[in-house]
């Protein structure tokens, strides 16, 4: 009982004219939510102390452990999508894992950066080959290769199903990636890296962590509902158009 | 034996090409698709052929022996607009290949493929290489390839252009044969082909932008 | 089946010598590289294995857009899509005729290669065999690539990108059991044993792709 009313309500959000109506309502709020949480976690993000060994810089941490999160729970978002478009064929999945790829590569891009940032004072150099910094390489150069796909297919629906193929082919190699990169990594160096694990980190730098981690999370889901809401307006403009020139060369013929 | 289409509808992108095309055939129909470029002849075909998904309908085979969930396009041959012929084998090994592949559709036998060549009119070339043949000589053993193998629909789309007029006559021939041994066709086309009893069906083509998805 | 994996292979070997395109391809990627790092002997010895797998790497992405598109072209894709046969065991028979027409010749020219760059016969054993077992996995991975662009007119280059992030776990264990092989602590089996799973769990993953990505990009 209580199920099928959720799947009516679900199928009613699916609903593009209802999902507009929906995003219309809820982006604001979200919007300031997203921009409150930012102002708390930065607010506490710079008045903690720096760490007695890394000094100032952990401060970079703030932003490229969420942004490495993100990264991951992105892909994941665009793989539940990709299942949506596949099984389901409904259009607002293949808009949200279409919505999705720009965002996933800008978050990857952001935990890259910053990594290499940080990068150079702990470790001197700008880039290193370690097995976190390799996989989510990797991920990004996914991303690429997925808007590529999705830029050079003409046929909204066409170009959502093979790339929801694709995404899902990656889902399932990520562990696989992971795991033999970790192997090389290994084999390549070993573990001479200094690694922050979860354990380790202090209460003081926790919280701050928690909150900037929940205030990028929501800054996705702002911005991938406003990508959604700009690609249904996109595809509703091409067919009109599409419609008017139908439409005149019927006058023509007549 | 029956070919039933029910409310098919079908897009082409965004553009909803037709909607609620239904119709049966029996053994021995045959049903002419008409109507000018663009109209949705070929995809109605495709869609028969189960090479398009329609957004709409269904396409099902009912006969004595055919299993309930049978998809309707392994009853079907289909000839489109390009020939599935590759210019670098043989003619032979081109036929002697879909031969095998195919396989025979339950109650019927295919010829062989020095037959299946005769019976196009162009017996003694089947040792050349495909990609020698001339245009019109292509299209025939394009069409040689739906007699090697038994199936009781043929699915024609423009089986003839490119065609000169005794070519022509022997496709008719060929229809006429598969019609009065109980098979199925199906055929779009520009040009009459010259079956008498057909049926026909006129394509008008766009039914109007898929506006309700978005 | 059979007669698809015969008429692959034939067309493999007249259609314009696609398979020694790669090969020739191979040899020249290799060949240049002591241009770019040095006649160094003990260099080359040491960084031999990942040269030639990454040659073949390479090579072996060179034929794979072709894979489905020249049946998509003439129109016999549509006729395969229609038969009763599972797809996937289509794509999976097109898959082995691809790569003993392109694979296999790249795995028979890498001792040549191994000589080149002045790697031991245990090196250049270890190096084939890991080809051997490691190329079929990139088929059919690239099978993936191959259908998902198969409606694209220029779809050579983006099958590479999307393959490539794919297939480094392949180069990874390809290389890494090369190297064990030669160098002592580390041993040969573990890797080599992970890389034949890898290729196992491809040969699964990639047809499963292929097909649904073949019935979805037809049109």
């Amino acid at each position: 009982m209580s199920e099928s009313l959720a799947i009516t309500k679900f199928s009613d959000l699916a609903n593009p004219t209802r999902f507009l109506a929906l995003a219309a309502r809820i982006l604001p709020w979200m919007a300031a939510v997203t921009a409150i949480l930012f102002a708390v976690g930065l607010y506490m993000s710079f008045s903690t102390e720096g760490d007695y060994q890394q000094g100032q810089t952990v401060k970079i941490m703030y932003i490229h452990v969420p942004a490495a999160w993100l990264s991951m729970m992105c892909y994941t978002v665009m793989a539940l999508s990709a299942i949506g478009t596949l099984v389901w064929r409904h259009p607002l999945a293949d808009v949200s894992h279409k919505a999705a790829a720009p965002l996933g590569a800008a978050f990857t891009l952001i935990a890259l950066a910053t990594g290499s940032l940080w990068g150079k004072p702990m470790w001197g150099t700008w880039w290193v080959w370690d097995a976190r910094l390799t996989s989510v390489f990797i991920l990004f150069l996914m991303y690429l290769g997925l808007i590529a796909l999705n830029r050079a297919m003409d046929d909204p629906s066409r170009a959502a199903r093979v790339s929801a193929i694709l995404i899902l082919v990656g889902f399932v190699n990520i562990p696989i990636m992971k795991f033999s990169v970790d192997w090389w990594n290994t084999l390549h160096q070993p573990a001479s890296v200094i690694r922050m694990g979860g354990s380790t980190i202090d209460a003081e730098f926790l919280w701050p962590l928690l909150v900037m981690a929940l205030a990028f999370t929501l800054l996705f889901f702002t911005l991938h509902v406003m990508a959604m809401r700009n690609e249904i307006w996109r595809r509703r403009v091409t067919a009109q158009r599409r419609m008017a020139a139908r439409l005149a060369g019927r006058d023509n013929v007549r | 034996m029956r070919l039933i289409a029910e409310n098919l509808s079908a897009r082409r992108g965004e553009d909803l090409l037709f909607q609620g095309i239904s119709f049966a055939l029996e053994a021995g129909e045959c049903l002419i698709l008409t109507g000018r470029n663009g109209s949705g002849k070929s995809t109605l075909l495709r869609v028969i052929a189960g090479l398009l998904r329609q957004e709409t309908g269904k396409v099902t085979w009912h006969s004595a022996k055919a299993e309930s969930d049978m998809r309707a396009a392994e009853a079907c041959h289909y000839l489109g607009h390009r020939n599935a012929m590759k210019a670098e084998l043989t003619v032979a090994e081109n036929l002697s290949f879909w031969k095998s592949l195919f396989g025979d559709f339950e109650g019927g036998r295919g010829m062989s493929v020095g037959e299946a060549a005769e019976a196009v009119g162009l017996g003694g070339i089947a040792h050349l290489p495909f990609g020698y043949l001339s245009a019109g000589q292509q299209r025939r053993m394009a069409f040689a390839k739906l007699l090697v193998s038994h199936r009781p629909v043929w699915i024609l789309d423009e089986p003839t252009a490119a065609l000169d007029v005794t070519a022509e006559e022997v496709f008719t021939t060929l229809i006429k044969a598969h019609l009065a041994e109980g098979g199925i066709v199906l055929a779009a086309t520009h040009q009459p082909l010259g079956l008498e009893d057909a049926r026909e069906l006129k394509m008008v083509g766009f039914a109007g932008v898929m506006e309700e998805v978005w | 089946m059979t007669a698809l994996l015969l008429r692959d292979l034939k067309l493999s070997v007249r259609a314009g010598g696609g398979a020694l395109i790669g090969v020739l391809f191979f040899i020249t990627v290799v060949a240049v590289i002591p241009f770019g790092v040095g006649p160094d002997l003990n260099l080359l010895s040491r960084i031999g294995p990942a040269i030639v797998w990454i040659g073949a790497l390479l090579s072996s992405l060179l034929g794979l857009d072709r894979m489905f598109q020249t049946d998509r072209e003439d129109g016999s894709l549509d006729l395969l899509l229609m038969q009763e046969h599972p797809l996937v065991l289509t794509v999976l028979v097109k898959c082995l005729a691809h790569w003993i027409g392109n694979g296999l010749p790249l795995v028979i020219a890498s001792p040549l290669l191994g000589l080149f760059m002045n790697m031991n016969e245990v090196a250049i054993g270890a190096t084939m065999l890991t080809l051997l077992v490691g190329t079929p996995a990139l088929t059919f991975i690239g099978a993936v690539g191959a259908a998902v662009a198969v409606a694209l007119p220029r779809g050579g280059l983006l099958v590479s990108i999307l393959v490539l992030p794919l297939a480094v776990p392949v180069l990874i264990f390809g290389v890494g059991a090369s190297y064990a092989a030669v160098e002592d602590p580390a041993p040969f089996m573990p890797p080599f044993l992970i890389l034949v799973a890898i290729t196992m769990f491809f040969a699964v993953l990639g047809p499963l792709g292929a097909a649904l990505a073949l019935r979805n990009a037809n049109d």
